[in-house]
């Protein structure tokens, strides 16, 4: 099956085979990592920008690493001190980018869509890297090829995914990338914290943690999103984490070969206890550098699905 | 565009007789000590487990075996509407100070080879690198020469050479294919 796409967007535009096509691609670009010298030709004389107008470090340093290991010219545009902050559009910004050709596009914004809008505006090709509370394709992609790695499949499997669900771009992206590779996902959560209509996700509700993690093959803990959070959706921090964080004594009633899986960045404390985060479950480091694989194998992908 | 069968150039003893004389000839130049051989994707590795066997039979000793994938370093990649399938590299053995045996079904424009030279150097830096091929059809487009030759095919530009192998297509032959358009 070949790539035919000009961007990345969202995991809910692909198919089962594309996504599938981006795994098997990251899994053998694994292989580099592992190198004395880490760099193939591949992407020679392409440009990617980074063009993040959200506060990120490890997926734009994730992507950077892709591009370079790549052979392509990797340039950072953040935000902070830049046009953005003295009034330009989005879209202003993004065209000005565009005029010096780049190839590549990865876009962080704060509004769910951005990277649509300027998908349909620039010929190059646009990576969505979390817009809003909208969609994070390539964590969803990264957390699907560590789990493949660490079972052997994805098919059958059960996760659930815990915590601030509302305002997660990173829950959606699992949830659609999970349902397409025929994994069932359990989300659970304060009430306040879970959408009213998330069932129409395909997907199970709880709002008891022992009862969401007891037969599940995997966890996803997310952290909450206070940046995108109104006041008042928990009662405080320390309940927060007293019900729905995870301690390895709540881990006793779960499946021995549980696997625990964090986004990032962790909250110590309160999501996770540091006990957990650092045991024998938890694949946290290795989502990290699987986050790199799967960020090489859709630069290399969407750079040659372009008109040459 | 639907091809024909033109012609069978190898069947199955002929093509086992062709790789134990590339065994003997690769043992033969360099005795055997610290030769790797390394497959290029897909059925060059095939053929190079079978030389490794053949080696084995001859020396006592196995060569290690390595499966390389160049198409992180073709030179068509925006040629191409969409791009190839990544395999992976597999090479579980230090290449560097080894005679290294390159190891493909079919040389033609010699362009594969250029990108496994480059693959091959960016892992390390062998003492030597030869080239094993099952057939070289001509055409080359890049100076580049095998050092051990199954069979010399003259063939057109627009036919083609299919390798069969067993652990692939049930059958170990080799054919020459044309167009049927014309």
């Amino acid at each position: 099956m070949g790539w035919k796409r000009k961007d990345l967007l969202s995991l809910q535009d692909l198919e089962a085979a594309e996504i599938r096509d981006v795994l098997d691609t990251a899994g053998s670009m694994k292989e580099i990592a592992t190198r004395e010298i880490k760099k193939v030709p591949t992407l020679r004389g392409k440009t990617v920008v980074n063009l993040f107008f959200e506060a990120s470090t490890r997926t734009r340093t994730s992507f950077e690493i892709a591009g370079k290991w790549l052979s392509a010219d990797v340039v950072n545009f953040s935000a902070s001190g830049s046009s953005a902050e003295k009034g330009e559009s989005l879209l202003d910004t993004a065209k000005n980018i565009e005029a010096m050709s780049p190839d590549v596009v990865v876009v962080r914004h704060k509004a769910s869509g951005a990277p649509a809008l300027l998908a349909r505006h620039l010929r190059c090709a646009v990576v969505n890297a979390g817009d809003g509370a909208h969609e994070h394709p390539t964590q969803g992609l990264l957390d699907l090829l560590t789990i493949r790695e660490k079972k052997g499949h994805l098919e059958g499997l059960s996760v659930a995914i815990v915590g601030d669900i509302t305002h997660s771009r990173v829950a959606r992206s699992d949830i659609h990338g999970m349902k397409k590779m025929g994994i069932t996902v359990t989300v659970a959560g304060p009430p306040t914290l879970i959408p009213p209509a998330c069932q129409e996700l395909g997907v199970k509700v709880s709002h008891r943690l022992e009862e969401a993690i007891a037969h599940a093959d995997v966890i996803v803990m997310l952290r909450l999103q206070h940046e995108r959070m109104e006041s008042g959706l928990i009662p405080s921090l320390r309940e927060y984490s007293r019900v729905w964080g995870l301690s390895l004594d709540k881990l006793k009633h779960c499946r021995p070969d549980v696997l625990i899986m964090h986004p990032g960045p962790v909250n110590r404390g309160v999501e996770l206890s540091p006990e957990v985060a650092d045991s024998r479950y938890s694949v946290i480091l290795d989502q990290v550098t699987n986050g790199v694989a799967v960020r090489m194998a859709v630069l290399y992908l969407l750079a040659g699905s372009q008109p040459a | 565009m639907t091809s024909r069968e033109k012609a069978q150039v190898l069947d199955d003893t002929a093509l086992d007789r062709a790789l134990t004389r590339i065994a003997h000839e690769i043992v033969e130049q360099a005795g055997g000590e610290g030769v790797a051989l390394v497959g290029i994707k897909t059925r060059g590795v095939t053929l190079a487990e079978r030389i490794a066997e053949k080696i084995a039979g001859i020396e006592g000793t196995r060569p290690p075996v390595g499966a390389l994938d160049i198409t992180l370093y073709r030179d068509d990649l925006r040629l191409k509407a969409e791009q190839p399938a990544v395999r992976g590299t597999e090479i579980p053995f230090p290449i560097k100070g080894r005679t290294v045996v390159l190891v493909d079904d079919v040389l033609f424009t010699g362009r594969t080879i250029r990108a496994a030279m480059d693959a091959l150097m960016d892992l390390g830096r062998p003492r030597i690198i030869r080239l094993a091929v099952l057939v070289d059809r001509g055409h080359r487009e890049l100076p580049i020469r095998p050092d051990y030759i199954g069979k010399n095919l003259p063939t057109s530009r627009r036919e083609s050479v299919a390798v069969m192998l067993r652990e692939h297509d049930g059958v170990d032959r080799v054919v020459i294919q044309e167009p049927t358009d014309s």
